[in-house]
């Protein structure tokens, strides 16, 4: 079937097979590699893209249900050359690791931060649930959204954590 | 004492103790990380492998007629055709062999049988579902205490000779001196555990992407390797395979934790598959692929006994394994240590003997072994003697914290032989354990207790003080599958003052392109984002044995800091020459050698400009050296956990209501880069204490093979913690370093635990143990006085 | 994480869809939210030869106030019954329970109707909706038909659709003066399935006694379960901690959970019983206005 959307801002058309996830469109047909995969069960978040605003598990939606929508995947969101706050607030705020789970966290974030500009710790964490960390502990993603929400509502965000007394036995 | 580190570079320059922002995460937020899977090579052809439904059957026959029939697919293998070759079974990194792809039998759910490769990964995996595998169906032994039962069905028939289930026998210490010790004590607290079946399940599965050139032979292997150095000699070995012509190359790898050690089948067959077909041959697990067949982790069934004095001091310990090691013996740890470093169990306390017995037995589980954020079974040590020690607290009447205070090894006493032979590098436990109890308020914490919840929950506090030992080898000791552990660094300096370092161990995620830079900024004072740091291409990187058993920094980072200083002292020469002075006359300031008393100097990058322009008569030119370390001893690493939990007695749940950490593993060369291993490790202790494991139904079908099943925490539940240091480096480690990156996946599990029955013990329910995970039910059986089962 | 082949269709109206689903039969699926069903065909564990996928067909996406209701359609995410203004004053039981559905990223496609219509046992919704009585609208070619909610959840994943039929729309009676309900869930981990849930809902007559009253239980029968006879233990009497812990424990007893590895079944019934006390009396305390 074809389908032709708008993926990160630029116009796509492709011939698809129905079965065919959201997922290995964006990996496989336009080689936009962001966006992984960490399980079959819908469960991990790592796939998350924005579809038509709203943060969808991209492996849980098929290509041909995307026909007309407007996409945007983690490599969609620095623009000109600027990091978008939330990236820069994972980078400032040790917010990965291995950066598997990264894009999908950075777009869960981003959709969370569209909804509430100034989220509560818990409702950040609340917000994030459906994307699975397996280095952080989560901990500094969620410093990494506050940062990112406080740039965002022009704020300085607050300072890092890690700079408090070692104590020399 | 308390005093600040203060950095000896300018944050500029970003040496030790500077928390600088990773180099490597540029890429990562950008989406432009480059994975296994992302790996895209012109013909490439997509395998999917057909695995057993069953736990325990006879092959009768396999039909791949309708498969290989499929439009699209170009091969279908099976376990007769690697036969041919002579690859239908592979070592395992314990020394026993392991099936490649199943010909005789097969010995647990998830086993591969055939592969199916196909033009594309939705056909190849619509073909596995058309080969059609005739079983004779056997009973399944799914614990290995039935395992070891007279008669039971004998599951490594394969192996000539054997008769019973026994994977391995082994013993540690002194078992005279320690029932001697056992005949004078005035108490004796045992315990009895069982640390669960987990799985490391990094975000990223596992794959291989096999690229052999059918002209030349030469294969190019793209593999999620923790180790891809030892995996191109295990290879060579396994596959008979010229070893210059193999080379491995570990992309960016989305986590590790110990699941990516080991060579997997799926590795193999996408090799040969690719070595048959002559072209580019992917395979990627699936998440049920890799949670039901890839390495596991724990599975200990632990006996441990504590001889005491009334007026609490431990006299002895005695500890015994069962272990459940599934199929195939395939732990991944030093061949003359059989239940890994085990023997560490004596843990942070000084006491006279000890002695460990352990035995392991095959079931028909997935077989594995491996070290999940931890250094060869070091986790389940520091969880027996944290969990024996808190009950013998509780049944002698004494407050934990104050019983560990009694019996830590003291400050003085260090390098310190433990009674099975480990020497302790440094530590100071005590410090540890008070800066936690202020950290966390624990005396505020037992008022709380005392006065009581005041929604009528339970409050519990629970302590764990571990002693780790990371950093393997030296290499007279350990080895992984007979290689070596020492690690390397090769360094170069460029002219014009840039630098590459190339590491034989790999990242998966803790950051060493980052951390190494920042080594070589402190001992060459050129900026850590002038150093490029690279790891994982075997064909581009000196030989090493990879990262796991947190031992980067410990082996790798000296190498680093090693080669470092070989180059400062070349360096040293050039800077004498072009300031024609004499070496003698020479001090070095980070970045700079100056001629003492005098302002007149030059810069690391002038020196490194003339090492190639203008080296001095008699000196070959460049700045280039290699360093193999083979470190004197392990590292030690420890630190002090508290964690305070609420329990709700009419559903049994629990949450963490505050949760302090203080960790020492000596120099912290990224405090931020330290911290968030430590973060991710405490939150896989509290996953296994909480949620996180696998189980079996009585017919070996896996119960926990998908994120449904296999609990992994979210940001929900994971606790809320605060951290602490102290330092206390490393006597032998060139910088004073220790390894951190598992210390508190091995720490912290047990004060989750102890918490929880503290609770209960303090609401007197008199409960003895729960095991692992401690879900609701069994604290709900634990409270109304029943076992709770499963 | 490769679906089967199947045939698939996005037709743009509600006529073309009734039309469709009357031809491809019992190897015909719906698709809405997808968020149950493309997981199962990931796991090749559900192979439907046709999709009907119907996030084209326009008027399924709304939540409407009518007379003594609320529609929810069929293309309404649990996101939007979360965050929707007349949900929150109409029917503050949905309105709590929904941001606990799943997690955000399932919210925001997942559907209720899709929920309803899945009579998952293990499913949140349907106790909810039994709990508040709710009902079902399911047209065909043939018509439109309404189905209480209790008809509607027929047994374990089978709902009392006829072929040809598909769930165009949920109503729930709106929650009026003096009306409380909670609706708590024993899961392992945010997200999960329950291991127990309970819905409460009191609604209270002016002299302060128990008017109405709905019980039902996930997650510890094949199908979400009503328990009729405590809510008719309720009704007409002065609320009391004695008389909720009488019909807790009629709902412990009429419960029947399964032991598996969430728990034994006499541990889910004590959580049922704990739950089912905790549940009324927070329904009370909101239905007197006190929570």
């Amino acid at each position: 079937m074809q389908v032709s959307m708008t993926v990160n801002r630029r116009a796509v058309t492709a011939d698809v097979e129905p079965r065919m996830l959201l997922v290995h469109f964006l990996r496989e047909e336009l080689g936009l590699t962001g966006t992984h995969i960490g399980c079959e069960t819908s469960y991990c978040g790592a796939c998350t893209v924005l579809v038509d605003g709203r943060t969808t598990k991209s492996c849980t939606m098929l290509a041909v249900q995307a026909d007309g929508a407007e996409i945007l995947t983690v490599e969609g969101l620095a623009q000109d050359g600027q990091l978008h706050p939330v990236q820069e607030g994972f980078w400032e705020r040790h917010g990965l690791q291995c950066g598997y789970c990264t894009p999908g966290m950075i777009m869960s974030a981003v959709g969370l931060l569209q909804e509430n500009a100034n989220p509560t710790e818990d409702e950040i964490r609340h917000g994030i649930e459906g994307n699975l960390c397996r280095c952080t502990g989560y901990h500094n993603i969620v410093r990494a959204i506050e940062y990112a929400a406080a740039k965002m509502r022009g704020e300085e965000p607050p300072p890092p954590e890690w700079e408090h007394e070692e104590v020399i036995a | 004492m308390t005093t600040t580190v203060h950095p000896k570079t300018s944050p500029e320059v970003g040496g030790i103790g500077h928390a600088v922002r990773r180099k490597e995460d540029d890429r990562f937020i950008q989406g432009a990380g480059r994975y296994l899977d992302d790996i895209v090579l012109p013909g490439m052809l997509h395998m999917a492998i057909v695995r057993s439904p069953i736990a325990h059957g006879r092959i009768r026959s396999i039909d791949t007629s309708a498969a290989e029939q499929t439009e699209g697919v170009v091969a279908v293998i099976t376990g007769q055709m690697l036969a041919e070759h002579n690859l239908a079974w592979m070592p395992t990194l314990s020394g026993d062999t392991q099936a490649v792809l199943a010909t005789d039998k097969v010995r647990y759910q998830g086993q591969e049988v055939a592969a199916v490769v196909a033009t594309d990964p939705y056909i190849a995996r619509d073909a596995a579902s058309l080969v059609f595998v005739d079983y004779e169906e056997l009973p399944a032994i799914t614990s290995p205490q039935q395992a070891l039962e007279p008669g039971a069905p004998v599951i490594r028939d394969d192996k000539e000779g054997k008769t019973d289930n026994v994977a391995y026998i082994w013993e540690a210490g002194d078992k005279e001196a320690t029932d001697a010790a056992f005949a004078k004590a005035d108490v004796v607290v045992t315990l009895d555990t069982h640390y669960p079946r987990s799985h490391p399940s990094p975000l990223e599965t596992c794959g291989a992407l096999a690229d052999v050139n059918p002209a030349t032979g030469e294969a190019t292997i793209y593999l999620t390797s923790q180790a891809p150095h030892a995996h191109r000699t295990l290879f060579a070995l396994v596959a008979g395979l010229p070893e210059e012509n193999i080379r491995i190359v570990s992309p960016d790898i989305g986590g590790g934790f110990g699941n990516k050690v080991p060579i997997y089948p799926g590795y193999v067959v996408a090799t040969v598959a690719s070595l048959l077909l002559g072209k580019p041959v992917k395979w990627v697990e699936t998440r049920t692929e890799n949670l039901i067949s890839t390495g596991f982790a724990r599975d200990y069934h632990m006996h441990g006994e504590l001889a005491l004095t009334s007026d609490g001091r431990i006299l002895a310990m005695r500890a015994s394994i069962l272990s459940d090691q599934g199929a195939f013996y395939a732990d991944a740890q030093p061949s003359r240590f059989r239940a890994g470093l085990f023997h560490i169990c004596t843990g942070s306390y000084d006491f006279g003997a000890a002695h460990v017995t352990a035995k392991g037995a095959y079931t028909n589980k997935a077989p594995g072994g491996v070290a999940y954020r931890c250094s060869f079974r070091v986790t389940e040590a520091s969880y027996l003697i944290e969990r024996l020690v808190d009950n013998a607290a509780w049944k002698l009447g004494m407050d934990p914290a104050e019983f560990r205070m009694k019996n830590f090894i003291r400050p003085e006493q260090f390098p310190y032989r433990s009674p099975t032979g480990f020497v302790y590098d440094s530590g100071d436990y005590h410090t540890a354990l008070r800066e936690a109890m202020k950290l966390v308020d624990y005396e505020g914490w037992r008022r709380k207790q005392a006065e009581g919840h005041p929604e009528g929950k339970l409050y519990g506090v629970g302590i764990a003080s571990f002693t780790e030992v990371v950093g393997a080898g030296n290499s007279k000791e350990y080895d992984i599958a007979g290689i070596k552990m020492f690690d390397s660094a090769e360094l170069r300096i460029h002219p014009t003052g840039k630098a590459i370092l190339k590491l034989g161990v790999r990242t998966q995620g803790q950051g060493h392109e980052t951390t190494f830079a920042q080594i070589v900024a402190e001992e060459l004072g050129i900026p850590y984002t002038d150093v490029k740091v690279q790891e994982g291409d075997t064909d581009n990187t000196p030989y090493g044995l990879g990262t796991y058993a947190s031992r980067s920094t410990p082996v790798g980072g000296a190498a680093t800091a090693v080669v470092a200083r070989r180059i400062r002292e070349k360096a040293k020469k050039i800077a004498a020459h072009l300031l024609e002075a004499s070496e003698d006359d020479l001090e070095w300031e980070p970045g700079r050698f100056f001629v003492r008393g005098t302002d007149k100097g030059v810069t690391i990058q002038e020196v490194a400009f003339a090492a190639y322009t203008n080296p001095p008569e008699g000196l070959e030119a460049g700045l280039e050296d290699v360093c193999y370390y083979d470190p004197p001893n392990m590292t030690y690493p420890f630190g002090s956990y508290i964690v305070v939990v609420e329990v709700d007695p009419g559903d049994g749940t629990w949450k963490v209501v505050d949760m302090a950490a203080v960790d020492d593993c000596g120099v912290r060369i990224n405090p931020m880069i330290v911290e968030g291993q430590i973060m991710g490790g405490l939150t896989e202790g509290f996953a296994k204490a909480n949620m996180q494991w696998i189980t079996f139904d009585e017919q070996g079908n896996c119960i926990g093979s998908n994120f449904l099943d296999y609990l992994v925490p979210t940001a929900w539940e994971t606790p809320r913690f605060k951290l602490g240091a102290t330092v206390t480096p490393s006597p032998h480690h060139p910088l004073g370093a220790k390894g951190v990156g598992e210390s508190a996946t091995v720490g912290s599990p047990a004060a989750y635990v102890n918490a929880v029955l503290d609770a209960l013990r303090r609401a007197g329910h008199p409960v003895e143990n729960i095991d692992m995970p401690v879900l609701p039910h069994r604290v709900w059986g634990a409270i109304q006085g029943v076992a709770v089962k499963p | 994480m490769y679906p089967p082949r199947f045939e698939y269709s996005a037709p743009r109206s509600l006529e073309e869809a009734l039309d469709l689903l009357a031809e491809v039969g019992d190897e015909g699926r719906v698709l809405a939210g997808g968020q149950s069903l493309l997981p199962m065909m990931k796991l090749r564990l559900a192979a439907p030869a046709h999709l009907v996928d119907i996030n084209r067909l326009p008027g399924l996406g709304s939540i409407t106030d009518t007379n003594g209701e609320i529609s929810i359609g069929a293309l309404v995410r649990h996101a939007d019954v979360a965050t929707d203004p007349t949900v929150a004053a109409h029917a503050p039981l949905l309105a709590a329970a929904a941001p606990w559905i799943a997690d955000p990223l399932v919210r925001n496609r997942g559907t209720l109707c899709g929920s309803v219509a899945h009579c998952d046992p293990e499913g949140d919704w349907n106790s909810l909706m039994l709990a508040v009585g709710a009902t079902v609208v399911a047209t065909s070619r043939e018509g439109t038909r309404t189905i209480p909610i209790a008809d509607f959840v027929v047994d374990f994943f089978t709902n009392a659709l006829r072929p040809g039929e598909m769930v165009t729309e949920v109503r729930v009676p709106k929650a009026g003066p003096r009306t409380g309900g909670a609706y708590l869930k024993l899961e392992r981990k945010i997200g999960d399935y329950a291991t127990v849930g309970v819905a409460t809902h009191l609604r209270l007559d002016e002299s302060g006694r128990i008017a109405q009253a709905g019980i039902a239980l996930t997650s510890v029968a094949p199908k979400n379960l009503k328990v009729t006879e405590a809510e008719e233990l309720l009704v007409g009497n002065e609320p009391s901690d004695e008389l909720f812990a009488e019909a807790a424990e009629v709902a412990a007893r009429t419960c029947q959970p399964t032991s598996d590895v969430r728990g034994p079944a006499e541990y889910k019934r004590a959580v049922v019983r704990t739950y089912t006390e905790r549940g009324l009396r927070r329904a009370l305390a909101e239905a007197r206005g006190e929570a």
